[in-house]
């Protein structure tokens, strides 16, 4: 049994199919990659896979005891996030609020795993700071601490290096790989194909044609993909 | 001067006045930062105005308890503005501007239409500008108005957390099971109660100030969302309790002077955030 199966499906808004007939699965310390242009659905895919948004039809079943709302989740940064208000430490703890449910302050032990989660992303000593005043790369780790604090069981990664740097795309790379390594599982959108498949166990392909595969099955059929201008190399 | 305000304050409409002031500014002030941070400052406005349209309807049918009319018409039309700011056809802000000119527009009319005074400027004014209409509360109305107070500070205490987390991200939140609909229904009811009795204080023309100016002066100065929170409830009542004094010291209009003071209060803040960004 895997985290996380779909099975048979079809996502799009209002009961406009967008994509078809999706299959895949993610296992337990899998790092599936999913991968195509803009607009192939990639995104509203994701949003289906948190529950954001209702499938048309289909499945998206959940094993190994994967609770509904154990999934962590680094979305795109939004308008509103820009100018907010907010120290990093109340960033990450607002990871906690699904879990707290009606109970109102957070606990020690939650506040104690924020911290060991700051010191992992290598972002304790700014936990003071002003959120909007970090450089990108800094609010993505806080981002990713915030995730973490839902659960270390799968995370979901909206294209985690848009708008870095390469040296610090490279160092999110890194740090993802290491969490990966650490026995979390990771689902995550990129433009960049070649340098998501360094770390990538699984390959969703996204686009004129779905592909579901691991890493070495995606390497074999790339060729034939790009006769067909699936893939195309950012 | 001290005399004269010690004299004043002997009268209990007086501090009926000051005690109500304060309370509304403390509330108002509370919701403005996440108001503000998500981008619907104007809500305020809007949702006056239609507590305005339904006070106007309240009148003409010659209700004794316009709370019960004016509440729950203000508490739909809140609900109804932010559902409508995610997927709608109409977006946020132009279904604010619509409903907000709309109710005005109907309920002035409403008024003219079923005048039964004589001094009917006098009545519109005084709904839009809050005017006088402060000092003319009852005991009954100063206990509704603590009580309501009191019921939105310990639901934003209590919410806190999450509150923070819907509106720093409402996906995320979503997606790691807080219910953000549901809190986002919460914080339509609670505008919805704020607004109605602020109507008293500044009139409906003049609630989104009581709204935007504390959250913004205050993330002018603080960086974290709890001291912009703790300092915008400090400067709202420090604000309006000087503009209390004023008007009732000196006279002029109760809701204009709160918001005068607010307005230069605001600007001090600008300065001394600049002053200690600059550095």
């Amino acid at each position: 049994m895997s985290l996380m199966t779909v099975k048979d499906l079809t996502i799009g808004y209002d009961q406009t199919a967008l994509v078809k007939n999706l299959n895949f699965c993610v296992g337990e310390g899998n790092y599936l990659c999913i991968v195509g242009e803009n607009g192939t659905g990639k995104s509203t895919l994701m949003k289906t896979l948190l529950g954001l948004i209702k499938p048309i039809s289909g499945d998206i079943i959940r094993g190994d005891g994967l609770k509904v709302n154990e999934i962590g989740y680094l979305p795109q940064q939004t308008d509103v996030q820009r100018d907010f208000p907010a120290s990093v430490t109340e960033v990450v703890m607002s990871g906690f609020a699904g879990g707290a449910k009606l109970r109102p302050f957070y606990s020690r032990a939650e506040r104690e795993r924020a911290r060991e989660n700051m010191e992992r992303m290598g972002i304790a000593e700014l936990r003071r700071r002003c959120y909007r005043e970090l450089s990108g790369g800094q609010q993505q780790r806080v981002l990713l601490a915030r995730a973490l604090c839902a659960t270390s069981r799968l995370l979901l990664l909206d294209e985690p290096v848009s708008g870095l740097d390469p040296k610090v795309t490279e160092d999110m790379y890194k740090l993802i790989a290491d969490l990966n390594h650490e026995g979390t599982a990771i689902i995550m959108i990129s433009h960049d194909v070649n340098e998501a498949l360094n770390y990538a166990t699984h390959v969703l392909h996204m686009g004129h044609s779905v592909f579901y595969g691991t890493k070495a099955e995606y390497m074999k059929e790339e060729n034939g993909f790009m006769a067909k201008g699936g893939v195309i190399n950012a | 001067m001290l005399d004269t305000l010690i004299n004043y304050l002997a009268h209990p409409f007086v501090r009926y006045a000051i005690i109500v002031g304060v309370l509304i500014a403390l509330c108002s002030s509370l919701l403005g930062v996440t108001l503000v941070l998500k981008r619907y400052s104007f809500i305020g406005d809007g949702l006056s105005h239609v507590a305005f349209g339904a006070l106007s309807i309240a009148s003409v049918v010659k209700l004794t308890n316009k709370m019960t009319l004016v509440l729950p018409i203000t508490i739909i039309a809140a609900i109804l503005l932010l559902r409508t700011g995610r997927n709608a056809k109409i977006k946020g802000d132009a279904a604010i501007a619509m409903i907000s000119v709309g109710a005005l527009a109907f309920g002035y009319l409403i008024m003219n239409i079923f005048a039964s005074g004589a001094n009917l400027s006098g009545d519109v004014c005084s709904t839009l500008f809050g005017s006088l209409s402060i000092l003319t509360l009852t005991k009954g109305e100063v206990i509704l108005c603590a009580v309501l107070s009191i019921l939105v500070v310990v639901i934003f205490v209590v919410f806190y957390n999450k509150i923070f987390a819907v509106t720093f991200d409402e996906n995320f939140s979503k997606a790691t099971g807080v219910k953000a609909d549901m809190y986002n229904l919460l914080l339509a009811v609670v505008i919805a109660i704020i607004i109605v009795l602020a109507l008293n204080l500044v009139g409906s023309l003049l609630i989104s100030a009581l709204v935007i100016f504390p959250a913004i002066s205050a993330m002018r100065l603080f960086k974290s969302f709890k001291a912009v929170t703790l300092f915008s409830v400090v400067f709202s009542v420090v604000c309006a309790f000087i503009g209390l004094l004023i008007a009732i010291l000196a006279g002029p209009p109760v809701g204009a002077t709160i918001v005068a003071v607010d307005v230069v209060a605001f600007g001090a803040c600008c300065l001394i955030g600049a002053l200690i960004n600059g550095r």
